[in-house]
């Protein structure tokens, strides 16, 4: 495909295993269609802050469960046999997540995160391409039921009392999770960077003859071409 | 609450099956049909559609003559209880935390939490009970407009909202887009969002100005050339509702609320017989919940 151009993309599918392997990712183009197999943990800002703010280590080394964090917090509740029944999951925007991963990468290795909406094109510039680390977004974004399918066990969950069962870490085994489309590949480019400039192309067009506000608002800027990330 | 945590009503279901037809941009057309197979997933599985099932809020709405056993506080006791066991039994995702501490209590209970909102009809003697599930973080925008702003004013900020928080496809689009126009701030955000959430797609004002307006406005976010996830495409707005409040003389106050594609609403009525009937249609606004007559 051309940097350009959203248009054109193959939307190859492909399976992966996790954790994943570098050479894996090499082979993934934007709009790759992805689904996972084997072992992801969830993981949010509850953890981010807890392990990287307030250095506090999980009851197991994030290397030894796997390389691939997916930001989600799942529809889950606890069994009575002690087991849990994970029926949904989708993901949370992660854009909110940049101030923590330059140390998160750093410090687990992780190499797959999964999540709703992608990252701003300079964090996959600045922090995923250094770490060869790969963004998948969730499609839709409400796809619960899909994901849910792909879970066959909770394998652990950490941190459930201290962060609750939106916020802790539950690690999954999966089978068959997807789809997911790449949104960074390993060259950091971002497919919604390329939609948005394909959207744009027609936004001046849109807004003639729409005049300004009689009042405008702090923090407004009148550049609609900017993203609010 | 399972009813609308899993089942996608017909009418949202039915649009979407339509716009994954007719839209010609290959990744915003898989993603329509990967939503389409997902309202099938969750009714086949009895899973919730969306993993964020919401903040669970009830609208409820009874007849002059409906009595409740026990009076309203029974009513919003049992109303807490179902929230629990819901959340518990389904189950939901336990979203409601404290705003500063974060504690969660895993039951999607706290301080004004569910919110219960009322009205009520001149006949009858039944109790219906809504339950809307959203997620909320995105896809809502208040402003104060003024009548010099006009109706060019309120496209400006319709397409301000639906392009900010459409990119990336923060709204969770294509969505029902509830415009509340006029009121004080917080009556314009509420009949925003009831517009969105309580009115079932297809459905039009009894104004025939505003009716207009509707329909202009669906077609204007259907023009901007994003589809589901931001991506390229025309499938944006499934539909568009809007709601007025008389307003103060100076100004015109908008408020904008997207209904996410995981459309979650269920309503059912309960009779004095005991017997209770469920409907995915609200009938949230009557002629007299807007009090037409002057």
């Amino acid at each position: 495909m051309t940097d350009n151009s959203p248009n054109d993309l193959q939307m190859n599918t492909v399976r992966l295993s996790c954790p994943v392997r570098p050479e894996d990712l090499r082979q993934l183009k934007l709009g790759d269609l992805v689904f996972l197999d084997g072992v992801v943990f969830t993981g949010r800002e509850g953890v981010y802050k807890r392990y990287l703010d307030e250095a506090i280590e999980p009851p197991v080394p994030f290397q030894k469960i796997s390389n691939v964090n997916f930001h989600c917090s799942p529809a889950a509740t606890p069994l009575e046999d002690g087991d849990y029944s994970v029926r949904a999951v989708t993901a949370t925007a992660s854009f909110r997540f940049g101030k923590w991963m330059p140390r998160w990468f750093a410090q687990t290795g992780c190499k797959l995160i999964i999540g709703k909406g992608g990252m701003p094109s300079r964090d996959y510039k600045k922090l995923f391409v250094p770490n060869e680390a790969v963004y998948l977004t969730t499609v839709g974004y409400g796809l619960g039921a899909t994901y849910g399918r792909g879970v066959k066990s909770v394998k652990s969950v950490h941190w459930l009392e201290e962060l609750g069962i939106a916020q802790a870490m539950w690690v999954l085994e999966v089978e068959n999770m997807g789809p997911f489309i790449v949104e960074s590949d390993l060259e950091g480019r971002s497919l919604f960077e390329l939609s948005n400039k394909a959207i744009n192309q027609n936004l001046a067009k849109l807004y003639e003859g729409l005049p300004e506000p009689v009042l405008r608002r702090y923090g407004e800027t009148t550049d609609r071409r900017d993203e609010v990330l | 609450m399972r009813r609308a945590a899993i089942g996608i009503p017909e009418d949202f279901r039915a649009s979407v099956a339509e716009m994954a037809e007719h839209e010609t941009n290959p990744l915003s057309k898989y993603v329509l049909e990967q939503i389409g197979c997902n309202y099938e997933a969750a009714l086949e599985d009895q899973r919730p559609m969306c993993g964020d099932t919401g903040l669970p809020r009830y609208f409820v709405k009874m007849g002059n003559d409906c009595c409740i056993e026990g009076g309203f506080a029974a009513l919003e006791r049992a109303l807490r209880r179902a929230t629990a066991q819901a959340t518990r039994e389904i189950p939901l995702r336990p979203n409601r935390v404290h705003p500063l501490s974060r504690k969660d209590h895993n039951n999607n209970l706290g301080v004004h939490a569910p919110e219960i909102q009322y009205a009520f009809e001149p006949e009858g003697d039944w109790l219906d009970l809504t339950t809307v599930h959203k997620g909320g973080l995105f896809g809502s925008d208040y402003r104060m407009l003024f009548p010099a702003d006009g109706i060019p004013g309120i496209k400006r900020f319709f397409l301000d909202t639906m392009v900010e928080f459409g990119r990336r496809g923060m709204a969770c689009q294509p969505a029902i887009v509830g415009l509340g126009i006029g009121g004080c701030k917080d009556t314009t955000m509420r009949i925003a969002k009831e517009a969105a959430c309580l009115r079932p797609v297809g459905d039009v004002n009894p104004d025939p100005e505003i009716a207009a307006l509707e329909a202009e406005l669906t077609e204007l976010g259907n023009s901007i050339g994003m589809g589901p996830m931001g991506f390229v495409g025309k499938s944006m707005v499934v539909d568009t509702h809007i709601e007025i409040a008389y307003a103060h003389t100076g100004g015109m106050p908008v408020a904008i609320h997207t209904f996410c594609f995981a459309s979650r609403r269920a309503t059912a009525r309960i009779t004095p017989d005991g017997q209770v009937r469920f409907r995915s249609d609200p009938q949230w606004f009557t002629p007299y919940y807007r009090r037409e007559g002057i």
